[in-house]
């Protein structure tokens, strides 16, 4: 799952840069509209390959992923000229220039960075799909058989889920890049899982992972004058290693026992 | 021997599944009638699991079809309900002993509604049953196979169905786990509701059901346990193989002389 979320990053190139052709503007909005048709392909094709002709689901994940990110760059090299985008910045992202991409209404109000209240928006639809979905997406995520057999459809609800990714990841990359969107949707629930045995807890922890790792990497790439986007993801990296250590229930330093001998 | 039943709660057609296109279950014609205990016995890959989920349309289905309460399945799915393979699961997912039961309700409430205090209560009630309510806030990667298997259970009786499909919910449990299961099966019964168990083992089916299916891809026999549980049909299930034989051979035994009393 986390892998998929991997591919769904990479995979939306294309969709952004096909947008991008078709409307030849870098409008929040079609970009997202591409991007998010082309994440839930990279999901069906994944599913496809993996039902339909067998193939393992990790072989399948890299072939779909890794040859839609090539059309895009293909894409983006054909069209060079035409296209303001670029190879480097969609894996790398460059977060120091979110503050310079001003949203200036026609009566010359600038209400601050634009990515900001694109980013603002999908949190909010991302916030409502979670609280309506969430026991669906709770009982489809641990017992898919079950959900299927009371007449919940695992399908509809993957799917969503897929699209959800989708939207969050290119609403991201196009300030953070490919990468950081990777360490940002796969270590902090990582690092969540290993501190708590509560699905809530989980979610809030993640949650609350993934703004300390965008601080602290903030201050981090100051320090060393570097790359934020790079600092952001050391960071997930050493709270996972962290938690890895040191978490109470699961950390290989602190395990609590987990079988208390019987009193008689 | 084949046995077919007037208004029957589950009636199979003509069913065929195929893997990879590999039949595992070819023409299957099959009713089961109301208020019973089935159990579903055949070797291993006779495609016994597969025929419950192929009811309960959750694979492809190659021909043939289902009806459930004279209904297609997809009108029912409220009054069914299901217990999967205790690993068809991965028990170290972030949720509560309480959290899984919850689930039971999760098919009445429908899109967008949460549980209510009546569905805590039922669920606490079912976890009461299973005699697990003391674990309810116990995390489910801490729990038995017995207990995990109670959980599963008590999942499905919160969720109060009336025709349950429950696979191998004896496997690998302890004897009490087991004792504690078919005497809540019984219970089900008796208040009408209709049980089909996957099971394996062929010395206690006798004692626990009352009506037995035979399977080995072909349907070999359907019907009332006493004219089922034979050692000509069992053989024809069963095949030559030799483990097996010595199998029917005990069963054979022991029902001349039970070792364990019907209680």
């Amino acid at each position: 799952m986390a892998m998929v979320g991997d591919a769904i990053s990479h995979a939306v190139l294309p969709g952004i840069v096909i947008a991008f052709l078709l409307t030849g503007s870098r409008d929040s909005v079609p970009m997202l509209i591409g991007a998010g048709l082309l994440g839930v392909l990279t999901t069906f094709l994944i599913e496809f390959f993996h039902r339909y002709a067998r193939v393992q689901a990790d072989a399948s994940i890299g072939v779909t992923f890794t040859w839609l990110f090539a059309i895009g760059i293909i894409l983006i090299s054909v069209f060079a000229g035409q296209v303001d985008l670029d190879q480097d910045c969609v894996l790398y992202g460059e977060i120091a220039y979110v503050p310079l991409d001003l949203w200036i209404t026609e009566g010359g109000l600038s209400l601050g960075p634009g990515t900001v209240w694109t980013l603002a928006f999908v949190t909010i639809l991302i916030l409502l799909f979670i609280t309506f979905g969430y026991k669906e997406l709770f009982l489809t995520a641990f017992d898919p058989g079950f959900a299927a057999a009371i007449g919940i459809s695992t399908t509809a609800w993957y799917y969503s889920l897929m699209t959800a990714v989708s939207l969050t990841t290119v609403a991201s990359f196009e300030s953070v890049g490919a990468i950081l969107v990777v360490a940002l949707l796969v270590a902090p629930p990582a690092t969540a899982y290993l501190l708590t045995d509560k699905f809530k807890n989980m979610l809030l922890l993640s949650v609350l992972a993934g703004i300390i790792a965008s601080v602290a990497g903030y201050y981090l790439a100051v320090w060393i004058d570097g790359s934020i986007a790079g600092a952001i993801a050391t960071v997930t990296g050493i709270e996972f290693t962290l938690a890895f250590l040191f978490s109470p229930s699961r950390g290989i330093l602190l395990k609590r026992k987990q079988l208390q001998p019987v009193q008689h | 021997m084949i046995l077919q039943v007037d208004n029957p709660v589950v009636e199979v057609h003509d069913l065929t599944v195929s893997y990879d296109r590999k039949p595992v279950l070819w023409g299957i014609d099959l009713t089961l009638p109301a208020g019973a205990l089935v159990g579903v016995i055949g070797p291993n890959g006779a495609g016994k699991s597969t025929m419950i989920k192929a009811m309960m349309d959750l694979l492809p289905v190659g021909s043939g079809y289902v009806r459930i309460f004279d209904k297609p399945i997809d009108e029912v799915r409220n009054r069914i309900s299901y217990v999967p393979q205790r690993e068809s699961v991965d028990w170290d997912f972030p949720a509560s002993v309480f959290d899984v039961v919850l689930m039971g309700s999760y098919g009445k409430l429908g899109l967008f509604k949460r549980p209510r205090k009546a569905d805590k209560d039922a669920a606490m009630e079912a976890l009461n049953k299973v005699g697990m309510q003391a674990f309810a806030d116990r995390q489910i990667s801490q729990l038995s196979g017995g207990q995990q298997q109670r959980v599963f259970l008590a999942r499905a009786l919160a969720q109060d169905a009336d025709i349950y499909f429950m696979d191998e919910p004896f496997a690998g449990v302890d004897i009490a786990t087991e004792t504690a299961i078919i005497e809540l099966l019984r219970t089900m019964r008796e208040q009408g509701k209709t049980v089909i168990v996957v099971h394996h083992d062929l010395q206690s089916a006798n004692e626990y059901f009352d009506w037995v299916v035979l399977l080995n891809m072909r349907l070999v026999a359907s019907g009332p346990t006493e004219h089922i549980l034979t050692q000509e049909l069992l053989e024809q299930t069963y095949g030559g193989k030799l483990t097996v034989l010595t199998k029917v051979g005990e069963l054979l035994r022991k029902q001349e002389f039970p070792s364990r009393e019907a209680k």
